[in-house]
This record gives structure tokens, sequence and C-alpha cells, in this order.
């Protein structure tokens, strides 16, 4: 019952309800297809993503005689870790392992220590110089970083570096610092300047604002900036094959055993799941600061 | 509590020379602190990036002797690989790079469909983005291979018995293809992540609008989407460009020596202690990275106005 | 003592040419609410934060309690500010935010207790004590920032529009409420807005600023009744003052104000020089309009009438020029008809059209 028209409607014990408008609610055929048509896209397009991992871990999980075998069954006969653990025990695996984990970590907090500075720098002052700075990081970007292993290798021989773990966690931090700063500074954007000032105007020094307030809230960003950092490294092949001879990290040992020996195939599958069994976790962990990370763009 | 205060007091003191400037310790540091936060990545930068950049040149065109050449280059040339690795490099970049954009897009735009489990499709096809070129290599080396799942569903299947070395020196379109594909599946999700970015910035009054004035969802796509993430695109594809001018691992996961690239070509001459040759192939990436990036600058160009900024 | 002396205050920005601040020199007294009005860019808030210490002023002073504070941080200013966000914590409870001041000084936690309560409650915000930011309204997220800084007893109280971010009714509310609070604790307060109306239903005193100067500070009914300069007037009030330019005519012994062809015989600021070229401003509601002329009357012509409620507001226009005039609701008037408008003598105000300030004759040889 309305009053549209300005008169007072008297009250009528029987309201006429105009019926449900359902004929645009309703899908047509054509809606419902189009629809579905949407859905199978986007299915399809997971089972490209998807399949070839799934392949990849069964293979990883076959009898080494079943990876030699012809045809190859879609769906694995049988289990066993008797691939993965050949693999695990190869030469050097383990070791290297360890020095990815290690040149990660290290990787993860000198590309913070001197990133985030910066990015909170960009974020929080405008000063004389700042955009151009901010340029300059984008435009790092517009070189190849594959050539700076080689200059650096040479200058690591001469720094006493060459062949270790420091080198290579140094190299990779100059690869992701330009992509650290943009990204914690766009996260530093996220947290109002206001709050730190009010921290400021209640008895905090600056650091202690920093502290107190800005940290606990730029906290996740900076997690997901730490394991994007960390996935960077942990993928990264050239400049780690090409800065280390014996203290390999995990993709350049892999790379070396491949190129330079020739590594057999149960090698090479096991190999490949090792590698890519972390992105899951390191996506999954990042999803939701995908665009922060990946999708920067230039304003 | 409050007097009447003499209205003009603020007017009249305007005539007096303005007092001194303040200085103090405390002040000048704050007004310091923007910049020494940026010192430490400066200087990184510089000893990490800026120097061996310029190193990398020196190396090319210097011997060890001390002597300024240009033997490195014209030996680089003369490589038997070398026509191989720049021809492969740019069909690589040719074929992918558009199938990377067509796919990235269409998949952005099945996302802006508020499909249900889309976030599960987001997570799906952003797990490349994490995956090492090396890692998708040998993925589809065990797809590709010659007793890989490939040749394996074609004999189940009975389409084709005898099995077939898609990733042999011989079959080159088909070791073309695979590489393609790996590359495809491992960098899409990056112009994937930059295109849904862009399409989110999109405000939804647009695509309101347009839908009142009658276009349809394509002229929605054509007219009103895919105009306003130009910049996006123009973005990734720089990136994209200079990133695959480096592909180097997926390549020697899949087809060993049998596909030089102009990466791994500088990684051989490296491992053959040949620093200066290697410099020079890092070199020549470098220029051509760089002519790319100004080309697409120039040619994708997108005025300020037309973005309505 | 909360007293603020602010003196000769310059403040620049960037490599901009115009100065922030120019030239500000303002004492509020001690437990006096200063309101600083002027439209957005005009410098109010860039005061605010000098005084806070958020800005370093490039040249002059800033005293509170007579204390010169202008290069000690904000920490040491026993200040609280007001923010227009609000800027409450949100990884903190609402206990936390407001209690947070007292935990930076290491106050003992039964003293922190007892404060943050009794200032909760003093804001009506003790039931959500327990609650994160995220989980309440606007309205109480701004209680929580005055409670927090109420509760550090500063000697100034800091304010940047702490209402605009509430909707039209809340902060009808809010304004009666905080006027009452601030009553009640007597702390010297200096609060920033650029609505006119908050100015004026609140502050003891109004500094309103144009172009980054103070150009009039007085208690409400001055600024209103006697603005300083064209520009005070067209600012305040709704609708804002009316201004007329004319000449000075002085013939046969009777001065007028000749606006283009008509002459408005009024009172005119005494030994004004024939000639002269003067601005006249009156507000709608010192213009009396009758349908029938009357003597000293000037005719216009009526363009708009908008019912108000508890008025009618016209616009007339005279000559070239449209006037706000307002009238008793039952005033029968169409759009188009000729009105006859008489102008209160007493409540003209002069001011000179090149500089906009107030025309202040020379003083007469007498």
């Amino acid at each position: 019952m309305s009053a549209k028209t300005g008169t007072i409607n008297p009250p009528r014990s029987t309201v006429d309800v105009p019926p449900l408008n359902t004929a645009a609610n309703k899908p047509t055929l054509a809606k419902t297809l189009g629809r579905l048509g949407l859905y199978v896209a986007a299915i399809a397009i997971s089972m490209f993503f998807l399949c070839p991992i799934y392949l990849i871990t069964i293979s990883a999980f076959s009898p080494q005689k079943e990876i030699f075998a012809y045809p190859k069954a879609l769906i694995p006969q049988s289990l066993t870790a008797e691939t993965v653990l050949f693999f695990w025990n190869a030469t050097g695996v383990q070791a290297s392992l360890v020095n990815s984990v290690i040149v990660g970590t290290l990787t993860v907090i000198f590309a913070l220590l001197v990133g985030a500075p910066a990015g909170y720098s960009l974020a929080r002052f405008i000063f004389r110089g700042r955009d151009s700075y901010k340029l300059l990081i984008l435009t790092t970007r517009a070189f190849p970083i594959v050539i700076l292993s080689i200059p650096l290798a040479v200058n690591y021989i001469s720094w006493n570096m060459y062949d270790t773990l420091w080198g290579v966690a140094f190299a990779h931090t100059a690869m992701a610092l330009p992509t650290t700063i943009l990204v914690t500074a766009s996260i530093f954007i996220g947290v109002p300047r206001e709050l730190e000032e009010a921290a400021q105007t209640l008895g905090c020094n600056r650091a202690l604002a920093f502290i107190k307030v800005a940290m606990p809230l730029a906290l996740p960003g900076l997690a997901a900036a730490a394991i994007f950092t960390f996935a960077l490294s942990w993928n990264e092949t050239f400049a780690a094959t090409i800065l280390t001879q014996r203290n390999r990290t995990l993709p350049a040992l892999i790379l070396s055993q491949i190129a330079d020996v020739g590594a057999p195939l149960p090698y090479r599958f096991a190999a490949g799941f090792f590698l890519i069994a972390p992105s899951l976790l390191f996506i999954f962990i990042m999803r939701r600061y995908l665009f922060g990370m990946w999708g920067q763009v230039v304003k | 509590m409050a007097t009447p205060q003499v209205t003009g007091d603020a007017l009249a003191s305007n005539m007096l020379a303005p007092p001194a400037a303040n200085r103090s310790f405390a002040r000048s540091r704050e007004r310091a602190l923007p910049f020494l936060l940026l010192v430490p990545s400066a200087l990184f930068l510089v000893i990490f990036f800026a120097v061996p950049m310029v190193q990398a040149l020196i190396l090319s065109i210097h011997s060890p002797d001390g002597a300024w050449t240009l033997q490195y280059f014209e030996r680089m040339v003369r490589d038997v690989n070398f026509t191989d690795a720049v021809r492969n490099t740019f069909l690589i970049i040719l074929v992918a790079i558009p199938l990377q954009f067509l796919f990235a897009i269409v998949m952005g735009l099945l996302l802006q469909n508020k499909l249900r489990g889309s976030s599960l499709f987001l997570y799906f096809w952003a797990i490349p983005l994490a995956v090492s070129d090396l890692a998708a290599g040998l993925v589809w080396l065990a797809i590709f291979g010659d007793r890989g799942f490939v040749n394996s569903f074609l004999r189940t299947t009975g389409i084709a018995p005898i099995a077939f070395s898609w990733l042999s020196y011989e079959n080159y379109g088909t070791l073309l293809m695979a590489v393609v594909i790996a590359e495809v599946w491992r960098a899409t999700a990056i112009v994937m992540v930059i295109v849904v970015a862009g399409l989110q910035l999109i405000p939804p009054d647009y695509m309101e609008a347009a839908e009142v004035f009658g276009a349809s969802r394509w002229q929605r796509i054509w007219h009103v989407q895919l105009p306003l993430i130009r910049p996006s695109l123009q973005v990734a594809l720089i990136l994209r460009t200079i990133l695959a001018f480096q592909v180097f691992a997926v390549v020697i996961a899949l087809a060993g020596r049998a596909m030089p690239v102009l990466a791994s070509e500088a990684y051989n001459r490296y491992g053959e202690l040949n620093p200066n040759g290697a410099a020079a192939y890092a070199f020549l990436i470098l220029t051509i990275s760089l002519i790319t990036t100004i080309v697409y600058l120039i040619v994708l160009r997108t005025s300020e106005e037309e973005m309505g900024q | 003592m909360g007293e603020i002396r602010i003196q000769n205050v310059w403040k620049y920005f960037g490599k901009a040419k115009v100065p922030a601040l120019k030239d500000v020199t303002l004492t509020i007294q001690d437990r006096e609410f200063m309101v600083l009005l002027g439209p957005s860019g005009c410098g109010k808030t860039t005061l605010l934060r000098c005084i806070a210490g958020l800005e370093y002023p490039e040249r002059g002073r800033i005293f509170i309690g007579g204390r010169d504070v202008t290069d000690e941080p904000p920490r040491k200013r026993t200040i609280a500010m007001v923010f227009q966000s609000y800027a409450v914590f949100p990884h903190l409870t609402v206990f936390e935010n407001i209690a947070f001041g007292l935990r930076m000084q290491k106050r003992p936690n039964e003293e922190v207790k007892q404060r943050v309560i009794k200032a909760a409650d003093l804001m009506r915000i003790g039931a959500y004590l327990e609650r994160y930011p995220a989980q309440l309204s606007g309205g109480q997220r701004q209680r929580v920032a005055v409670a927090r800084g109420l509760v550090m007893e500063p000697q100034v109280l800091l304010m940047d529009e702490p209402l605009s971010n509430l909707d039209a009714l809340l902060r009808l509310q809010a304004r009666a409420e905080l006027k009452r609070l601030l009553q009640e604790v007597q702390t010297t307060t200096v609060y920033v807005t650029h609505d006119q109306i908050e100015a004026l239903s609140m502050g003891d005193r109004i500094a309103v600023m144009e172009n980054g100067a103070i150009i009039q500070a007085d208690i409400p009914s001055q600024v209103y009744e006697h603005p300083s300069s064209h520009f005070v007037g067209g600012f305040i009030g709704t609708p804002p003052m009316n201004f007329m330019r004319g000449t000075i005519s002085r013939t046969n012994g009777t001065a007028a104000l000749a606006v283009g062809n008509q002459f408005i015989h009024a009172a005119l600021p005494a030994n004004a020089p024939a000639g002269q070229e003067l601005l006249m401003g009156i507000r709608a509601e010192n213009i009396e309009a009758s349908l029938q002329p009357v003597p000293d009357a000037i005719p216009g012509q009526v363009l708009v009438v908008e019912p108000l409620g508890s008025h009618l507001l016209l616009t007339v226009e005279v000559g070239e020029t449209p006037l706000k005039v307002q009238t008793r609701v039952d005033f029968a008037v169409q759009p188009n008809q000729t009105v006859y408008l008489r102008l209160d003598p007493k409540q003209l105000r002069w001011f000179d059209p090149e500089t906009g300030l107030r025309y202040e004759p020379e003083p007469s040889p007498l």
C-alpha cells in the first residue's frame, strides 16, 4: 500500500499486493546457455593449468619402471615414493634444497630491510625527487636481469664472494628490490597516514608510531611481499647457476644436471615436482595479494 | 570568556617583514628522513644493478689483455648457433605473446562475470606465477616426451600407435609448439593478473552507462573495457616481452641443446669459461629489450587526454 | 594554562609559490573554543597541524601555555587531536584505543583502566570497550576518537572537521553533544571546519581564513553581523550576504548610492566623498519586502520564490543584481512580480570594492 499520491489511504482490511515480477528474473534459455558456456570455458582453462601439475605429480610418484613404460596410464597404477626418494638421495639435492631455503630467506631479509624503508619513504613523504626515484625503479624493470649475472660473477671472484650463498642472495635481492620497493610502497599507502600521526600526538615518536601502528597494519601485506620475494629466489635459475659452482641452489643444481650431465627422466620429473610443490602453497597464501604483488601497473 | 580581538591584527602584521626562517637540528633530521630511508636501496641498486650493467657492456668490448675490441660481437655473430638463437627467440615471442594476451584477456573477462567459485578459478590460474621456467619445462617434458603422456594417450586411444618425437630436432614445428605451450602455460598468469587489476579499476558506472545506451555485451567489451585497460596491456606487453627475451630454462628442459635461444647461448658461453662472449650475448639481449620497449612506447602511445587524466 | 599563541607563522609546501600560511598571528585564550573557518585550501588544517606539531612552520613561532613549542614534536606538546577520518586504530579494541596515550606514558594499569572507563562513559561508549573499530558505526568511532583525546587531559584539544564524515542528521545531534561536552571539560579547543553553521553555533570565537591568512577573528555574532570583508560576508550565513556595487552621489544635500540608474537612499558611511565607489552588503533577513511602494524602498523583480518552511526566500533582481530576501511564509508573491525592498539602514555594511575590506572612511575633520 503506497501513499504516493499524497492522499491519506484509509487502512483496509484486504491489501492488494501486486504479483511478484518473475518475468525479469526468470532466466531465458539463451541466458542459461551463455552462463553455462562461461563455466565450461572457466573449467577448461582450469584444466589446462591443473593437468600438467597433476601429471608431473603422478610421474613423480610412479615407480621408475612405470616412468619408462609406454604407453602410460593417465591414472597411476601404483603410487610409490621410489622416484621421489631416488631424486632426494641423488648427490647434492638435499644440500641444495637447504641452500635454496637459506638463499631465499636471506633474500627476503635483505629485500625487506633495504626495500621496505624506501617503500615507506615513497608512500609517506612528498619530497623533491620522489617521482624521479619511482620512475628510476620502474625503468630497472626494462633491463633484463639475466645480464647482471655475468659481470656479478666476475666481481664476486675478486670479492671472494663467488660460489657463496651470500652472493646469490645479493643478486636475487637486486632482482627483487624494485618490485619489493613498489609493493611495500603500495602496502604502506594502504595504512592511512593519519593513524601514525594520531599515535604521534598521543606520545609516540616517529619510530614508535611506526612500530605500534603502521607495522601491525602492514604486516599481512609485508608477509605476502616476503613470500613473493622468497618465491622469486626459489625459482631463479640463471643467476644461481652462474654465480655458484658447488654451492648450488635447487634449480641451479637441477639445471646443471640436465644441461651438463643429462640427468635421467625420473630425476627430472621428481625435480619438477619438488620445484612446483611450494608454488601451490605460495600462491595459496598470497592469493589475496596477487594484484598488489604482480598487478603493479604504472599509474 | 572570550573578548573580541582586534580584527585587523593579522592584516596589519602583513606589512611587517617576515620573521627569520626557523632552523633546528631535530627538524632538519625530519626533513632528511625521506632521503635517508632511500639511501640503502639506492646504494644497493648502484652496486648490484647499475655497476654490473655498465660492466656487462665493458666486458663485451674489452678483452682480458686490456684492449678495446669488437671481437666478441664478431665471434658471436659468426657462431653457428647465432642465427638459430635469434630466430628461435623471436619466433617464441611472436607466437607465445599474442596467445598469452588472448588467453589473459579471456580469463580476465571470465573472472568479471562473478562466476560461482571464481576465487578458486583465480587461484588455479595464478599458480604458474610462482612456477619457475625450469619447472615449467620439466612439467611439459613429462607430457611431450617420447614416452610422455601425449604419446601414451594417442596410443591408448589408437589415434597414433607409433610414438612421435615431439621434442626432437628434426620436428622443429612441434618442438616450437611445445615450448610455446609451456610458455603460455607459465607466463599467461602475470598478464592475466595485470588485466584483471586493470578491469577492476574501471568504474562500474561506465559499463552500466554503456548498457543503458544499448551496447551489447560484446560492444561493451570492445568499446569500453578493452580501450580502458589499454595502459595495463601496454605495461604487461613490455614486461612480458623483456622477460621473454630471457627465456632459457624452459627451452633447456624441453629441448636440451636442440633449440638454442639467446639466453641459453649466454649461459653456454659462460660455461665455456668465456665471460666476454657471454657478456656480448647479454648485451645483445639488453639492446633488443630496450629497442623493443621504445618501439612499444612509441607505437602504443596513449595520450593522457585519451585516458581522461 | 592552555593559551596558544601563534606569532607570524609562515608555511610553504614544496615548490608552490603561494604560501599555505601567510604570516598568521592569533592568540587563543585558555579554555577558549576557537573555530578555524574557511573554504577548502584556505590553510585552516595546515594551521591546526602546525599547532599539533605535525607540520613545521618555516617562519614564526608557536607557544602553548607560554612555552615555545615550535621545535617540539607532537608528543611533547601536551595536545590531543581528533582527526577528520578519526584515525581510530583498527587493530586495537576501543579500550586500547582510548588507553593508547596513557600506555605511552607508562601509567599504572589501574589508573589506565579508571581513566579509560571514565572517558568512555563521558562519551557514552562504555558498552563497546571490547569491540574493534570495524564493529562500530561512524558516530561511535568519532566518539572513540574524542574519548582518546580527552582521556589525556590535554592542555589543548585540536579537532579537524570531526563531524564532516557523519551524515546530516547525526551531525546535528553530535554538534550539540560536542558543544555540551566541551563546555563541561573546559579545555582550550581549536576546531577546524568549513561549515559556517558549525562555526557560528559552537565557537567562542571564529577565525575566518582565506588564502592562508586570518582575515577576521571575532565572536560569532560580530563575524556574522560585521564581516571584516566581502569574502567573510559572502562565506558566512545562509544565504550569504547580498552585495551591491554603486557610487556615492550627493545632490541637493541628500546622499544616495547610485546603482546603475537607481538611487538607493540609505544611511551612507559618514564622510564618504561623492564619487566614491562602494560595495554595499546586507543580509537577507534585513531586507523588508512589500507588494506596494513604500518610501525609501527600491523596486525589484522577483525571479525565484523558495518556500523554506519557516520563511520564504526570494531572489529579487534589482537592476542587474540578484538579491536574496527573506519574508514571512504568508507573503503572497509570484515570480515576475514587482516587489519593493526596504533595506534596514542600521544593517548596511560597506566594503571597498577594490580590496573587499570593510570601508573605513577617513575620520571626519571635526
